[in-house]
């Protein structure tokens, strides 16, 4: 069953992406063109996208009862091969970021914005669908951490900033099917199986110096028959677009909670915040200056059953060290040809220990941050715990992942230090993998 | 499916393993470091009990000698002999790694004939504990270089030349000694002999003082016109020059991984220890909790080192699951190598320094895991040749191109 529908997802997408041609497609949405800065965009489309998520999210029928995802049953023995369906997922995501995020990275770089309609494509692909209980019209059965690091991986490896993008809204979706209320779900997962993208975002990270998840600055604070939020969100994907976030506040008594805050909610600014990397994500700034959301904005409710807010930051890191894997690849993927063709002195450059054993090495962090990363997802999936098997992922794939970015860029030369390479850019959004907090979830 | 635990089933051998390195090693870690040279008779018992568990466990052995099945590949996920190998290696190397090299009947010459002997050789040179003379004192990287010499003299071959840094080479009862058959053919005509001890004209010059691993004898070993029996030579005796050293780098490929562990288990007893001994002071670094950048400096070490170590261990075991599932497995082999074995010095190195004095003084072991981590840097390939192997791999380039 969940290999018919994922055949019958990646068969339509994928037929779609070979019928437009990459550059075609480039030219048809006249990105070449696009010149404006999100800077100067955010209000108008802002408003838009306020206008949307009022007709899209609308209380359902609900049922008795939250619809929650399957675990897999427990595997008997070590085993690095994916599932079938994984491969299936991973050749299908591969050749998506190579034809498609790839070409379109440098571009959405520019701009701090990402493409719309390679959004949707993207959403065709099926990722969202297949965390979507099928009550709610998706095809999700079973928890799929490994999945999803395995998809994260691949789309990071044609641009990061892209996937943050893309993934966004799985983030928020997989928050709502693991801890939501059957009324929350009801509400906000039927518009995310839908034909196109619905721009939406998971807001923890705050901007400080030595910022720890387990102490928010932002709080919520009842307020007759709702809650007030205050604070500020940062490195928030989808900026000019989220029609929904998912807010991180501490609530007095509960500790950290998740909001649920619709675009245009009375007192919620969103602001353009562009950094040193991710910018194909569109990032932004929440201003929580006394968002006014009503009592059901709580994930889960104050009594909400099993909601671990730890078990999101683990989530999260888990991810980001994904990303931190494909760009990673990307990288010495990257070098590979270019060293090998470049010449000094003479010969290649690789031929040279110095430069050889700098790839080499690359290529030996690489698969040890891989191993790490997908043992911390596998444990997680299989719902064993996972705590110390993220935490030593994050630490591992924050650092070696930067020192493959660095050593990138070395590795080229001045030629990586201009942006004739996409080698700067890999640079500048690994830094982000030893800070970024939330935003994603696996 | 994904899943990166390690299967019940060898459970019991790693507990095993591990009483074996807690019970039998340490308590005699630091007495043969004391006395080097001295044999440690402890382990006598210790390798009647793990022949018992070789025979009885289907080749799921502790040792080195509990190496490679003679399986065909049909698809299905195995967690096999190499596995085993790997896991149990790091329990020994946990307690001790100098006493694990010396188990009697475990050495690396047994992993040789495992790997490119023939059946009849298997079975002939089964029961004994035969070590591996490769290097020389004017071939070491590079063992294409060797000068040992072996000619065919009617039924014999007759070995000339001399052996240094042989493990076991000593207390072993063979040693599997590599020699030309004709240097100017180069590689391809370097193949490897079973010399059986008291063979006359094969001599024990001396032992080695080193700077760890000291409760394993490091022998030089000379021949001189010495003679063997003509199927003691292991493959084919015909010098094909496209092969090179194959049967050569085939056993490198399941006893790198074996270092690797080696190097995991010392690395690992280091990290412990430190992490006991910083606890005493505050320092905890079991939480998991918040940030590495908001953690105590020293906490953070600790958790850094932990991630270290797990990426060498998951590459280690990565390494060995390819073999067991009969995927080419040379660069990841390498790759293991040379991770395990950098980390395992580092992390045994920088828990010396975090816990200072304690650290440093012989009354903690901390010192000698610092001392003994070295060489699994250096033997089996230093972390240079690692490098240049999977370097080599990568760029898809010839040890012309790439020296």
């Amino acid at each position: 069953m969940m290999r018919d529908v994922i055949k019958r997802i990646m068969g339509t997408s994928l037929g779609l992406l070979s019928r437009l041609g990459s550059s075609e497609l480039l030219e048809r949405l006249g990105w070449r063109g696009a010149t404006q800065q999100a800077v100067y965009r955010g209000t108008k489309v802002g408003f838009e996208a306020a206008q949307a998520a009022a007709r899209r999210f609308k209380a359902r029928k609900a049922g008795d009862h939250p619809e929650r995802l399957a675990r897999p049953s427990q595997p008997k023995l070590f085993d690095l091969r994916p599932t079938e369906e994984q491969e299936m997922m991973r050749d299908g995501m591969r050749r998506f970021a190579e034809e498609m995020l790839r070409p379109a990275a440098e571009q959405a770089d520019e701009t701090c914005t990402p493409p719309g309609e390679l959004l949707d494509q993207i959403h065709g692909l099926g990722i969202t669908v297949m965390a979507v209980p099928e009550g709610f019209g998706g095809a999700g059965q079973q928890q799929s951490a490994v999945t999803n690091v395995i998809v994260a991986e691949e789309l990071a490896r044609g641009d990061m900033g892209l996937a943050y993008a893309a993934l966004s809204p799985l983030a928020v979706v997989q928050a709502v099917v693991d801890w939501g209320s059957a009324e929350q779900q009801a509400r906000y997962l039927p518009p995310f199986v839908e034909e196109s993208f619905v721009p939406a975002a998971l807001a923890l990270l705050e901007s400080r110096p030595l910022f720890d998840p387990q102490a928010l600055r932002a709080g919520a604070v009842r307020d007759g028959d709702g809650w007030t939020l205050h604070g500020e969100k940062t490195m928030v994907a989808l900026g000019e677009t989220a029609q929904l976030f998912l807010v991180a506040a501490t609530v007095a008594g509960l500790g950290p909670r998740l909001f649920l805050v619709e675009r245009g909610a009375e007192g919620l600014a969103v602001e353009p915040d562009p950094a040193m990397g991710l910018r194909g994500a569109g990032l932004c700034r929440l201003k929580l200056e006394g968002t006014k959301v009503g009592h059901e904005a709580l994930l889960g409710g104050e009594g909400a059953e099993g909601f671990d807010f730890e078990a999101l930051v683990d989530r999260g890191r888990i991810a980001w060290g994904a990303m931190a894997v494909g760009t990673s690849q990307a990288m010495l993927d990257y070098v590979i040809p270019y060293c090998n063709e470049r010449q000094a002195f003479g010969e290649p450059i690789t031929n040279r220990q110095s430069v050889a054993f700098m790839i080499a090495d690359i290529a030996i962090e690489l698969e040890g941050m891989r191993l790490l990363m997908q043992r911390a997802a596998s444990r997680c999936e299989l719902g064993r715990s996972y705590r110390r098997e993220a935490y030593l992922a994050r630490a591992q794939c924050a650092e070696r992942s930067m020192q493959i970015g660095t050593d990138g860029v070395q590795l080229l030369g001045g030629h990586g230090y201009v942006k004739d390479h996409p080698v700067e850019r890999w640079y500048r959004d690994l830094r982000a993998i030893g800070l970024m907090e939330g935003g994603l979830l696996v | 499916m994904i899943c990166l635990e390690i299967p019940k089933k060898l459970r019991p051998l790693v507990d095993q393993a591990r009483q074996v390195g807690e019970y039998v090693f340490r308590p005699i870690s630091r007495k043969y470091d004391t006395a080097e040279h001295e044999y440690p008779k402890e382990l006598d018992i210790l390798a009647s009990l793990l022949k018992g568990m070789n025979e009885g466990g289907g080749g799921t052995g502790a040792g080195a000698g509990g190496l490679s099945e003679k399986k065909k590949a049909d698809g299905k996920n195995r967690n096999g002999g190499n596995m085993a190998t790997v896991l149990g290696m790091t329990e020994l190397c946990w307690g001790d790694v100098g006493l694990s090299l010396t188990i009697p009947g475990q050495g690396l010459g047994n992993s040789a004939i495992s790997a490119v002997g023939s059946a009849e050789q298997r079975k002939r040179f089964g029961h004994l504990w035969a070590a591996m003379a490769i290097t020389e004192p004017e071939a070491g990287s590079d063992p294409s270089a060797v000068r040992t010499t072996a000619r065919l003299d009617g039924d014999q071959w007759v070995l000339d030349g001399e052996k240094i840094f042989v493990t076991c080479g000593e207390r072993a009862d063979a040693v599997v000694a590599w020699a030309t058959l004709d240097r100017s053919q180069g590689r391809a005509a370097i193949k490897s002999f079973v010399v059986e001890k008291g063979t006359p004209g094969m001599v024990v010059d001396r032992l080695d003082k080193k700077l760890g691993i000291r409760a394993s004898d490091t022998a030089t070993v000379s021949f001189t016109d010495c003679r063997i029996p003509k199927d003691n030579i292991l493959g084919s005796p015909d010098i094909k020059p496209k092969r090179g050293l194959s049967g050569a780098k085939k056993t490198f490929d399941n006893t790198r991984p074996i270092v690797a562990a080696m190097a995991i288990g010392v690395a690992r007893a280091s990290l412990e220890l430190t992490r006991e001994l910083l606890k005493r002071d505050g320092i905890v670094a079991t939480s998991y909790a918040g940030t590495q950048l908001t953690a105590h400096a020293a906490e953070a070490e600790l958790y850094r080192m932990e991630a270290e170590l797990e990426a060498a261990r998951l590459l280690t075991v990565k390494a060995a699951w390819m073999a067991d599932n009969k995927i080419p497995n040379s660069v990841e082999a390498s790759m293991s190598k040379a991770k395990a074995a950098r980390v395992g010095n580092h992390i045994t190195l920088r828990c010396v320094e975090l816990c200072g004095a304690a650290g440093y003084g012989e009354r903690q072991l901390l010192e000698k895991w610092a001392r003994d981590s070295k060489i699994l840097d250096i033997f089996e390939g230093t972390q240079q040749i690692q490098m240049l192997i999977i370097a080599r791999r990568l760029l898809e380039k010839p040890s012309a191109d790439l020296r």
